[in-house]
């Protein structure tokens, strides 16, 4: 028998480790797929791990599925660190595309070139206070901020729905529901022309190394990192609770609700139904892969990214849906919690009960590994 | 009248799939485990129990594997919390994404097709009634899950306030430590509670394509897990209040079709927000007494329980 032991801290070396195993269980689930829908293992997670880097066209377009995915990520870091489980970012994002393409729409032909700063800043200012709704819901009135981010996801995705069907429709647009396209000053500028990567993915890891710095250097840092352990603690050494949880749904928010301006006025360039494949919801799994770390979230929305990509390439070469990406996500985080308990616990070889208890004499009180009463035994790791 | 009796029986069928769902929870939490997976289970379970239905041409057949499928589901999420002590949380929403990514890849040549079942027009026995002016066209010709849903409702109730097993269940779902000190088996006691709930999230996805709808879409089970949830605390994990809870809600979701019908001039967006806006509305609405909300709360939910 195999039993947990805790450890008496945390495994650096499994922190490390766990995201790594958990890529290997995917990969094997990988395989197990293609194996059985009948393509071949090889060529099929060839298409995730080599073909989304090959070409300079895929390497600008795993830049650019990056960016929304590190933003969200980054702002999910945040809040889990403090003990916040906003798993609204989805709707954070699509609240702050929805205000951007608001603001991006009312630019002409004449609008002077920067503009797109206002779009972005309408973005993060409309994730910011999406956000801020879970927060103020949350602190005045303890609202589980699980069920109201996710409720808002729902109502955010409803409102873009309306507004793509209603106010902001094109009028010259045939009825579909489509906002009509953005003035060029209102367009994000590309990072490398021809490809659709913009400087919006520059933006996104310059604010990977401000998360760092705060997270890390800062008073605030620590304040998030104090109530995230333990709240009551932080209350009796006098931390704000509350202004926590403002704060980093605030900014988990407002970086989400960037995100949504950037696929806005980057790639997209409209409004549509659909701003995002998931991106707040696969950024979950990436602030978790990423160990909730800014640095580790780079990496991590990198090879979200990837499998993104290869996700597409699955559809258009092999013919798989689409949603082989959402299978990926949903494996590597069940893998990745699963090795996580090696962070905290490590493996030790147990004998079977009965064995042991025959080595103590009968009657002792104090016998290794034994529960006081009758059955509890059962209950616990295996002593 | 016969409107008003179509508006009852559609109200109570749309409360089901809630209440199914919700009733499996509460059961869950209150042994102390919160499962956040409950709309990936909800819809594994309403794909596959669409396919077995078309497949086998029953739609009993499809109930009951979508039920096993929630149930397997739940198996998941508790290998991963209780058998290696996983943040409960964070699996929960695993379990979640989960669900949601493999139901849209094994569901999408199921999308839009037919089910070509008829729906059994209400239990045997009370079609064979006559029928009554109000009351037959409002009770007698509900789907047997219907009743079902109600009958669980009722066990649960049953169960938890009167029988030894569910006073055992509630002791470790409000103090796991004490319950293991005097020998209780809180694990097993949490994993068959987890199973009962991912069972009943099932059986209630595998209504919503069978039934309810009666067809398979990507993410078609639009958040009902998570109100299921809601609904959980709403009732302050009381089952007869549970009921009630889901029948507003079920009544709710039926206001869009109903004010749309009457030709309302209002965007079928804005009706479609009324039940996540009603759950937030309830959220906020129920923690303005606290002591009311909490007395019933298990006092464990959601905590790491690590027997030493």
């Amino acid at each position: 028998m195999i039993g947990l032991e805790r450890r008496p801290a945390p495994s650096r070396f499994w922190l490390i480790a766990a995201p790594l195993f958990a890529l290997a269980v995917t990969l094997a689930f990988g395989w197990g797929l293609f194996h059985v829908l009948g393509k071949d293992p090889v060529a099929g997670l060839k298409l995730f791990l080599v073909a989304p880097l090959e070409t300079p066209h895929r390497r600008a377009e795993v830049g650019l599925r990056m960016t929304p995915l590190l933003l969200c990520a980054l702002g999910l870091a945040i809040c889990y660190r403090a003990n916040v489980w906003n798993i609204g970012a989805e709707g954070q994002l699509v609240a702050g595309g929805l205000c951007a393409g608001v603001v991006a729409l009312q630019a002409g032909p004449a609008t002077p070139a920067g503009f797109f700063v206002l779009v972005l800043a309408a973005g993060a200012a409309g994730g910011a206070a999406w956000g801020g709704i879970t927060a103020w819901l949350k602190v005045s009135f303890q609202a589980s901020e699980i069920l109201v981010s996710l409720m808002l996801t729902y109502i955010a995705q409803l409102l873009l729905l309306w507004a793509v069907h209603g106010p902001l429709k094109d009028p010259a647009g045939y009825n579909f529901p489509y906002s009509p396209g953005f003035e060029a000053a209102a367009i994000l500028p590309l990072l490398w022309p021809p490809h659709r990567l913009t400087i919006g993915w520059v933006l996104a890891l310059g604010l990977a190394l401000s998360v760092w710095v705060l997270l890390a250097r800062s008073r605030a840092g620590l304040k998030l990192e104090v109530v995230g352990a333990s709240a009551p603690a932080a209350r009796y050494a006098g931390f704000p609770v509350a202004t926590t949880t403002w704060l980093v749904l605030g900014l988990g928010g407002a970086l989400a609700g960037l995100a949504g301006a950037i696929e806005v006025a980057g790639p997209i360039q409209q409004l549509t139904p659909s701003l995002s494949p998931g991106y707040g919801y696969a950024a979950i799994v990436v602030a978790w892969f990423g160990r909730l770390h800014p640095v580790g979230c780079v990496v991590a929305a990198g090879a979200m990214a990837m499998i993104y990509i290869g996700g597409e390439l699955a559809q258009s070469r092999l013919g798989l849906p689409l949603s082989i990406t959402l299978v990926f996500q949903g494996v590597l985080l069940l893998a990745l919690l699963g090795f996580d308990t090696l962070v905290r616990f490590r493996l030790r070889p147990v004998a079977r009960r009965r064995v042991q208890a025959a080595a103590w004499p009968e009657g002792s009180a104090i016998q290794p590994g034994r529960t006081p009463v009758g059955e509890g035994g059962e209950v616990g790791w295996r002593p | 009248m016969e409107a008003l009796a179509i508006l009852v029986a559609a109200s109570l069928n749309a409360a089901t799939p809630l209440l199914l769902a919700a009733i499996g929870l509460l059961v869950t939490e209150r042994s102390g485990v919160l499962n956040l997976g409950a709309e990936g289970m909800m819809l594994l379970a309403a794909v596959i129990g669409f396919a077995a239905g078309l497949h086998s041409g029953s739609v009993t057949v499809g109930l009951l594997a979508g039920t096993l499928a929630g149930l397997v589901a739940a198996l998941v999420f508790a290998g991963l919390v209780m058998g290696l002590m996983a943040n409960a949380y964070a699996s929960g929403l695993a379990l979640t994404l989960f669900g949601a990514g493999l139901s849209a890849f094994i569901g999408l040549p199921y999308v839009g097709l037919p089910l070509g079942l008829p729906a059994p027009a209400g239990l045997p026995w009370l079609a064979e009634l006559p029928d009554l002016p109000f009351v037959g066209p409002a009770f007698f010709r509900l789907h047997p899950v219907v009743w079902l849903a109600f009958g669980l409702t009722a066990a649960v109730a049953w169960f938890l306030a009167r029988t030894r097993a569910g006073l055992i269940l509630r002791s470790i779902g409000d103090a796991p430590e004490s319950a293991f000190a005097i020998g209780l088996p809180v694990r097993r006691v949490r994993l068959l509670a987890t199973v009962f709930g991912g069972a009943c999230c099932g059986l209630a996805g595998a209504y919503l394509s069978l039934v309810h709808t009666p067809l398979w879409t990507e993410g078609m089970v639009a958040g009902r897990g998570w109100i299921a949830l809601a609904l959980t605390s709403f009732a302050t994990w009381r089952p007869w209040r549970l009921a009630l809870g889901a029948w507003l809600f079920g009544s709710v979701t039926l206001v869009q079709f109903y004010v749309q019908g009457l030709g309302v001039p209002v965007a079928s967006q804005w009706l479609a927000m009324l039940p996540y806006l009603a759950t937030i509305v309830v959220l906020v609405l129920i923690a303005r007494r606290p002591a009311f909300a909490r007395a019933h709360m298990p006092a464990s939910l959601g905590k790491p329980f690590e027997p030493s």
